[in-house]
């Protein structure tokens, strides 16, 4: 079947089916388990209400449960296991094989750098931006083209910095702008960036930093605007100057959503893949635990390791799903 | 410390004309209330005095210097706004010794100022707590303690009480009667909408008139309500309004003869000051200058109550005016039992009578 | 707060300024792919991007027509052969079309910046060649010296930026080209639309359920859902890539719509929560003292004011499924690559056809053209999701 039917059909089928579950579920609750009429009808219409709210949940219910929940139990047991022996208890064999290899201890090394410098730089730079396009008649254009990288797909930004970090021969024009500009200010031979170690990382990090860094100035942004006017007109009275302003008026005030930012984008740091895959696929020390899941999975096939490195992405995410559920609940009292 | 001078000031927000012509002379040690209904300019006027706005266009000064570009936190003045403008995250203590801290005071001279405006204010079991643990009226009480430890030349308070209580109103509003005593050398500008607040603390009321842009008159509070300006001014001040009539002179000389329109020939004992006979002009009577005439007195008006409002210590009677009039407000003294329908005569002490020529100035002032 | 008395103007520029070079920063990475997508191979090779944007200046040798054929006879033994240099080079059709604008030239290697354009070289014994600015040229000898080959011309010219729309015509017109993008391009299509609607309705429901019904057990399931809203998606790959070769799906499309649809919900259900918690809870009230049914109230009231929210989760799904690799490699892309989406097809071109770049920008600039322009489009809503959705 020609797929673009098939997507059609599965659209119809997809939203018709939602549609047709959620009112002939209705209906059948009213008319026919429940019926509001006849001698019981004040108590069936209170467990009809009370059985209401759970067909409105269930197919989302299932979904998360089937989608996301029951894979990181699976994820854990399958990480506990081996498949070559028939998926035999292994205990924690998995994760001492991967604790021995250099190549996890490289991505890990790699992932905490990620942690430490992108979202801080990403955050950085969008307070910057944020506070400094507030302030001007043409600030909402400057938002709006500093925050389109936030549409382009990870892949979509590999190539574009790929061009950027492109490296010629000597004797040929450098077409990549930082060879261009290292060769301008003096420097003797172009540099093939992406394979210089440790410093390769920085630059694929450049990437996600450009792409978040929308992200951070439209958050804060919104936080900055949301600062009463008159504590930081009373600041200028009092005779503050504009860093102090900044960093002791504005800033603590919007440090709940400083927080908020960067927990967002650490999390988008931790399941980072695109990138890596795209642009030196963990090679030259790249490594970060996303792709070497990625290389464990499919093309070692070892999914006893690949699974045991998922966990470990996943505690390290473990905190910050905590902290989130510990303020959801708390405001919702 | 600290005279004020504006002189011929104006602001303007691209083409709107918010303020105009603005002459002030604010002397040491005086509380002035700017006045006037929502919108006229009040705090523009206050922000533009604090360096919060920029002046459009005039003169700005204090102690004989211009001040039109000097940055707000030079110019020695201390600010206390409408929200309070607390700082949410510092503490009280904090809140109030962060401009002692900015211009890098001594920590021993900072605890010191910051003790005795918090034993001033009543603060001092409150200074470790953040905002948001207080009350309203605490609040303001930092706020203004805030401006107490500057030491500024000029307090300027924006509506400081509007947003408490009408009780707390009331006692804030003696506390800082009580603080303008306690420093009788400080100038102080405060603004309201309130007529009550501006006729109980000011020393000279600023009525600002949101139509024109510009001042509608400047005086001490008795000033304006004995002896307004213009019609603007004399139904500002004053609750209710004072009663304005529709009025033909007939009679000039030291003392000016009206005919009401809907009502009798009166004799105000007001110079008539160039008018002529047949100008049309405004009669104005406050509602509590009204008197039920006995009989044999001068009635200047007689009208049927529309509708009357006992309020214990007065009794506020409306009566309907002429075809097309607003009603006439008469406020008569204890409680007064007057039947709708009734009709009423009504008389006054012509000392306790205004004139407004057609373009609504003062006869007084002319 | 321009309004501040005393605010130095300096700062305000240094303002203007500071934003101005961050923008540019910010833009010029996504420059640099645009132009080099409107730029021929030797283009490409010969210069970076930045240098398309200005007019070139580049040395040539060109040839005039062979005189053997074309000379003409003035009479007195002596031949002329006239013509326009770019025409006989066979890079523009007529001397009209010429482009390039000739500075220097000469006649000689050694010395290729001689003259100017309307001089005349004497190239010894009576022969002469004078070539204008646009490349005309009349060349005079005798009999003899107006033989064999051409007369060879050195010239510096400065030709105009130039663009050309043939690498989209290959990336996506070409059916011959296998590497080429149309049918990633469709794929994409196919994959993004119905994961795009179908998580819509579903979460909509959960989302008035958890708004707006009363049911025990009610905040719990909100913290489920804040909770799976940071589980990495690569935890669910090898257990629901199992899951849907138990059960017959394997590897195609139907696999990938229902893993977007799932990996989708949480953000879906947690938006859209958000934003109807937050409306008037007197319209409810007022529509079910009425008599309306949840399900009345939630079709009739709820779904229309939605509609922001609907928007701005529709938006980050579209844009997410669109740039997705992960998801297609997984549960979408078979042996066959019969499958294969554009995210994928350019990580393989990146591979292949690493320096060539014209085909690399091309490919990539076709991928992020349809989320700049729904970006563009609908920035509002983005940005309205955004500030909903990041956890509080
Ligand atoms: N930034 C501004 N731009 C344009 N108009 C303004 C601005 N600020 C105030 N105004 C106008 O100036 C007038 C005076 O405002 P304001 O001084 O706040 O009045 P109030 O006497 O109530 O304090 C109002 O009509 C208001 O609409
Ligand atoms: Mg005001």
């Amino acid at each position: 079947m020609n797929p673009a039917v098939q997507g059609l059909i599965t659209i119809i089928i997809g939203v018709g089916g939602c549609v047709g579950y959620f009112y002939f579920s209705n209906q059948i609750l009213d008319k026919f388990i429940f019926p509001a009429t006849g001698p019981q009808a004040g108590r069936n219409i209170s467990r009809a209400n009370a059985v209401r709210p759970w067909l409105f949940l269930f197919p989302a219910l299932f979904a998360l449960s089937l989608y996301l929940a029951y894979p990181v139990f699976e994820t854990l047991r399958l990480s506990l296991t081996d498949r070559n022996a028939g998926g035999a208890f292994v205990g924690l064999d998995n994760y001492t094989q991967m604790f021995g290899e250099d190549k996890f201890w490289e991505a890990v090394r790699n992932n905490l750098l990620w942690l430490l410098i992108v979202p801080a730089a990403s955050t950085a730079f969008g307070l910057l931006a944020a506070q400094l396009t507030d302030r001007i008649s043409w600030g909402n254009i400057a938002k709006s083209l500093i925050f389109m990288p936030m549409a382009i797909s990870f892949v979509g930004a590999a190539v574009i910095f790929k061009l950027i970090y492109d490296a010629r021969p000597e004797d040929m024009a450098q077409i990549g702008i930082m060879n261009a500009v290292y060769l301008q200010l003096g420097g003797e031979s172009p540099i093939t960036w992406l394979t210089v170690p440790f410093w390769n990382n920085i630059f694929l990090m450049v990437v996600l930093i450009w792409i978040q860094t929308g992200f951070a100035m439209v958050i804060l942004s919104a936080a900055l605007r949301g600062i009463p006017e008159e504590t930081i007109e009373a600041a200028i009275i009092d005779g503050a100057n504009p860093f102090q302003v900044f960093f002791k008026i504005k800033m603590p005030q919007i440090a709940g959503t400083i927080v908020v930012v960067w927990t967002t984008i650490t999390i988008v740091v931790l399941k980072v893949f695109d990138i890596v895959f795209a642009m030196t696929n963990g090679q030259w020390e790249t490594q970060v635990l996303a792709n070497y899941m990625y290389d464990k999975l499919f093309r070692a096939n070892d999914w006893g390791v690949g699974s045991a490195s998922a966990i470990i992405i996943m505690l390290m995410v473990t905190p910050i799903l905590v902290w989130n559920v510990y303020n959801a609940r708390k405001e919702m009292r | 410390m600290a005279s004020l001078l504006l002189t011929d000031v104006a602001k303007s927000y691209g083409k709107v004309e918010v303020l105009k012509n603005i002459d002030l002379d604010i002397k040491t040690g005086e509380l002035i209330v700017f006045v006037g209904p929502s919108g006229c300019g009040k705090s523009t006027l206050l922000r533009m005095i604090a360096g919060l706005e920029s002046i459009s266009s005039g003169d700005f000064q204090i102690d004989g210097e211009r001040m039109n570009e000097v940055p707000p936190s030079k110019r020695g003045i201390a600010m206390v706004f409408q929200s309070y403008a607390l700082y949410p995250h510092m503490t009280v203590r904090d809140n109030m010794s962060f401009s002692l801290q900015i211009a890098k005071m001594s920590k021993k001279e900072i605890d010191e100022r910051v003790a005795k405006a918090a034993r001033i204010l009543q603060l001092e079991q409150y200074l470790d707590r953040l905002p948001k643990a207080l009350s309203g009226g605490q609040r303001q009480r930092v706020a203004i303690g805030r401006s107490i430890v500057r030491d500024p030349k000029v307090y300027l308070f924006d509506e400081p009480l509007s947003n408490l209580d009408a009780a707390l109103r009331v006692d804030t509003r003696i506390e800082i009667a009580q603080l303008k005593e306690d420093m009788p050398n400080s100038t102080m500008i405060y603004v309201t909408h309130d007529q009550v607040e501006a006729m109980t603390l000011a020393t000279r009321i600023v009525v600002l008139n949101n139509v024109t842009h510009t001042i509608g008159q400047v005086g001490t509070p008795l000033e304006l309500y004995e002896k307004p300006k213009n019609t603007f001014v004399a139904q500002f001040i004053g609750s209710p309004k004072m009663n304005l009539l529709e009025a033909t002179v007939t009679g000039v000389g030291d003392s000016t003869e009206v005919k009401l329109t809907h009502g009798e020939t009166v004799t105000v004992p007001i110079p008539s000051n160039g008018a002529s006979v047949g100008d049309k002009v405004e009669f104005g009577i406050r509602p509590e200058d009204f008197l039920v005439a006995d009989d044999g007195a001068d009635v200047i008006y007689s009208g049927e109550a529309l509708y009357t409002e006992k309020l214990g210590e007065v009794t506020v009677v409306y009566l309907k005016g002429g075809a097309g009039v607003s009603p006439l407000i008469a406020k008569i003294p204890g409680i007064a039992h007057v039947k709708k329908g009734e009709t009423l005569h009504l008389t006054g002490a012509p000392e306790k009578m205004h004139l407004f020529a057609g373009d609504g100035e003062s006869f007084l002032y002319k | 707060m321009a309004a501040i008395a005393g605010t130095k103007s300096s700062l305000t520029w240094a303002v203007h300024l500071s934003v101005a070079a961050l923008v540019l920063l910010w833009i010029f990475p996504t420059a640099g792919l645009l132009v080099s997508s409107f730029r021929t191979t030797d283009q490409i090779r010969s210069s970076g991007w930045w240098a398309a944007m200005f007019p070139a200046t580049a040395n040539e040798t060109l040839r005039a027509a062979d005189p053997d054929d074309f000379r003409v006879d003035l009479g007195d033994g002596r031949f002329a052969v006239s013509g326009n240099l770019y025409v006989e080079d066979g890079s523009v059709e007529t001397p009209d079309d010429v482009q390039a604008v000739i500075q220097v030239w000469g006649t000689s290697s050694r010395a290729i910046d001689a003259f100017v354009p309307g001089d005349t070289a004497d190239l010894g014994d009576g022969e002469t060649i004078t070539v204008q600015s646009n490349g005309d040229y009349v060349w005079e000898g005798d009999d003899d010296q107006m033989s064999g080959r051409g007369q060879r011309v050195f010239v510096t010219a400065e030709s105009p930026p130039e663009f050309t729309l043939n690498n989209y015509q290959n990336v996506l017109f070409d059916p011959a080209n296998r590497e080429g993008m149309a049918q990633a391009f469709f794929n994409t299509l196919t994959v993004t639309i119905p994961a795009t609607i179908i998580p819509i309705l579903v979460a909509a429901f959960a989302a008035y359920a958890l708004a707006w019904m009363d049911f025990p057990g009610r905040a719990l399931l909100i913290a489920f859902v804040v909770a799976l809203l940071v589980v990495p998606l690569q935890l669910a790959l090898i257990p629901l890539l199992q899951l849907h070769n138990d059960i017959g799906i394997g590897k195609g499309y139907l696999g990938v719509w229902l893993a977007h649809t799932g990996f989708g919900m949480p953000l879906a259900i947690y938006l859209l929560r958000n934003y109807m918690v937050g409306l008037p809870r007197d319209i409810i009230e007022n529509a079910k003292v009425d008599g309306a049914t949840d399900f009345q109230i939630f079709v009739k009231i709820i779904l229309p004011l939605s509609f922001p929210a609907l928007a701005s989760f529709a938006i980050f799904q579209f844009l997410w499924t669109w740039n997705d690799l992960l998801v297609a490699l997984v549960f979408l892309i078979d042996a066959t690559g019969q499958t294969t989406v554009m995210t994928r097809q350019i990580v393989e071109l990146l591979g292949t056809r690493g320096g060539d770049w014209e085909i690399l920008a091309t490919s990539a600039f076709v991928s992020i053209a349809v989320p700049l322009v729904v970006f563009f489009l609908m920035q509002r809503y983005l940005v309205r999701g955004l500030l909903a959705g990041s956890v509080k």
